[in-house]
């Protein structure tokens, strides 16, 4: 009886850590927008009696938390998702896309939800090596874009879906939601950790920085510098324009500090060595040393025209 | 004595809320007696004393480049933090919200002087955001009783600084405040922990008197490109070339070391460490400095 009641009790822990780590929570954002927040990262959603515009699906695993948690903001419940947009090809993103519309169940309109990326995603996907789990994450997109940007007009707003070049990845897309003011950022800005930098998939230490001068560029403060326009990260919380400078900030004082040892013809290892992140390293989650060794092959690299 | 007259009286003593023990509502007026030249004409450059920082602050600070609040047109209206409000420019409102339907305190607000700066420090028991919710220059403040001392806690800080030459104070600290009110004059320690920057809780005071008749005026800024700059820039000192860390050690006699920070400085017996301390001959900088107005420049 008492392993009984022993194996009871550590079981409900476990799954109360379970439950606890997956858990999706609602955060309203303003407008009509609000942010979902999971373990795979943020999901940002936009809707009205036209439908639902979702911003990243997180993963297949946690897809039921996150229709449950846009079934408590829509009204009716119901309400059919008709647009999803992917920010990037990482799975933590993009992988959600069919499970999430297919919890749509017998709503047909979910089921003809247009699925959105930019073109260089798919073609990635496509071009992943056979045996890969990303053929199913690529046969879940329906539509891609290569004119940036790609805007259409969604419950009464304009939303305008920004190709990002060779940033964390070469298929960036930040989506504005004009009217409620509140942009998506994806991974281009992470406020609580490092950036990745993904070069095999395109990335570049430039091009984030190009990304992050363009959010600033389209985000509106309120008054001191607070509030106006807000960003939804692709992963931690829910930041506006300051926090985005900060972030940006971050990034270019230790791009400079590697351009600097890169010009003295330090090899990545010296760099590495010498710590150029090293006051960012308690603020920031996330390796330093792959953080920097981004930096310094992207430098390191011509940048494609 | 009636039952009616027995009940009113209880309904009036059971009913009356457990209220403020002190009111800090009023003008209050900074009193600049401590940390005068920091406070009024501003920090100088590399001095860090009395600051528990880490190596991770202390390099932040020796990075920044007062550039940067002209040229990162964002920063030029940013204001102080909460934590930091107190201590410059920090003539300041405090006014009650009062539940009409319960008479209870909701909370304090004030206003400061600096940025026009409003904050709410509520009192009727709400939790405080979930992590994910965004952050503020005030931050989210909730207080109890200790006492006539009311205790602060405020946490969903924007980042921001500890000093105003570049030491960092990060988005995670958490700052607690203990107001406490002797007739017409208001004293508030402020604790910061900040896991990001400090090795040791940062603890300082500072004190206003009651001024009924001081009207704060409006602050007001509006940022603007002051200077032609390629897009995105960011001034700062790479690491080891910032030449101006040794300024103040060499204008007031104090060893470098001892301008750099950090826990241990900041208790008595490092002063065995100061042996080669020369006081310098006569103070010619910032000898006194009580108001805005009278700070001695050199």
């Amino acid at each position: 009886m008492k392993l009984l009641t022993f194996a009871i009790l550590c079981g409900s822990c476990a799954w109360g850590q379970v439950q606890s780590q997956d858990a999706v929570h609602v955060f309203p954002v303003q407008g009509n927008v609000s942010m979902l927040v999971g373990p795979g990262g943020n999901t940002t959603v936009q809707m009205g009696k036209e439908g639902i515009v979702v911003v990243d699906t997180q993963t297949a695993a946690v897809a039921p938390q996150v229709m449950a948690a846009i079934r408590k903001l829509a009204i009716p419940p119901d309400t059919p998702i008709i647009w999803v947009i992917n920010t990037s090809l990482d799975a933590d993103h993009i992988s959600g896309n069919e499970a999430l519309l297919r919890l749509g169940g017998s709503n047909e309109a979910s089921l003809r939800a247009r699925v959105i990326t930019h073109e260089n995603v798919l073609n990635r996907l496509v071009a992943a090596g056979p045996g890969q789990a990303r053929v199913a994450d690529a046969a879940s997109i329906n539509d891609t874009y290569f004119r940036s940007p790609k805007d259409f007009l969604f419950n009464g707003e304009a939303v305008m879906v920004y190709h990002i070049p060779a940033a964390h990845t070469d298929g960036d897309s930040i989506v504005l939601f004009r009217r409620s003011d509140v942009i998506s950022s994806g991974d281009i800005f992470t406020p609580d950790r490092y950036p990745v930098i993904d070069l095999a998939n395109g990335g570049s230490v430039q091009g984030l920085l190009d990304g992050l001068n363009k959010i600033l560029e389209m985000a509106v403060a309120g008054k001191y510098q607070e509030g106006g326009t807000f960003v939804v990260p692709g992963h931690g919380r829910l930041c506006d324009e300051a926090d985005v400078v900060e972030f940006r900030d971050m990034v270019a004082i230790i791009r400079d500090r590697v351009q600097d040892m890169l010009k003295k013809g330090m090899a990545l290892e010296q760099v590495k060595a010498a710590k150029p992140s090293r006051d960012y390293d308690t603020q920031y989650s996330g390796s330093p040393d792959v953080f920097v060794e981004s930096i310094y092959k992207s430098l390191a690299t011509p940048r494609k025209p | 004595m009636s039952k009616a007259t027995v009940l009113v009286l209880s309904a009036a003593l059971w009913g009356a809320p457990a209220f403020a023990q002190v009111d800090f509502s009023g003008e209050w007026a900074p009193l600049y007696h401590e940390n005068g030249p920091e406070r009024l004409p501003g920090p100088e450059l590399g001095d860090y004393t009395e600051l528990p920082i880490n190596d991770a602050a202390r390099l932040r600070a020796d990075s920044w480049d007062a550039d940067r609040i002209s040229v990162v047109e964002q920063y030029q209206c940013r204001p102080h933090g909460s934590d930091y409000a107190l201590r410059g420019l920090g003539n300041m409102r405090v006014w009650r919200e009062i539940d009409p339907a319960t008479q209870r305190l909701v909370g304090f607000h004030t206003h400061m002087l600096a940025w026009d700066s409003e904050r709410t420090i509520y009192m009727d028991g709400r939790a405080h955001p979930p992590e994910y919710a965004n952050h503020t220059w005030q931050g989210f403040s909730t207080a109890v009783w200790e006492g006539n001392m009311l205790t602060v806690t405020t946490t969903h800080l924007k980042e921001n600084y500890l000093r105003r030459n570049g030491v960092p104070r990060s988005d995670q600290a958490i700052v607690t405040e203990h107001w406490m009110r002797h007739g017409d004059y208001l004293t508030v320690v402020t604790v910061i922990d900040d896991p990001v920057f400090l090795t040791e809780p940062l603890v300082r005071s500072d004190n206003w008197y009651l001024d009924p008749g001081q009207h704060i005026g409006i602050f007001g800024c509006e940022h603007a490109p002051e200077l032609p700059k390629p897009e995105g820039a960011v001034p700062n000192h790479l690491p080891g070339t910032n030449p101006y860390l040794r300024e103040v050690s060499e204008w007031y006699g104090l060893p470098y070391e001892a301008t750099r920070g950090g826990a241990e400085t900041l208790y008595p017996e490092y002063r065995l460490k100061l042996n080669s301390y020369k006081a310098p001959p006569k103070c010619d900088r910032y000898c006194t400095c009580t108001t805005l107005f009278d700070c001695q420049l050199r």
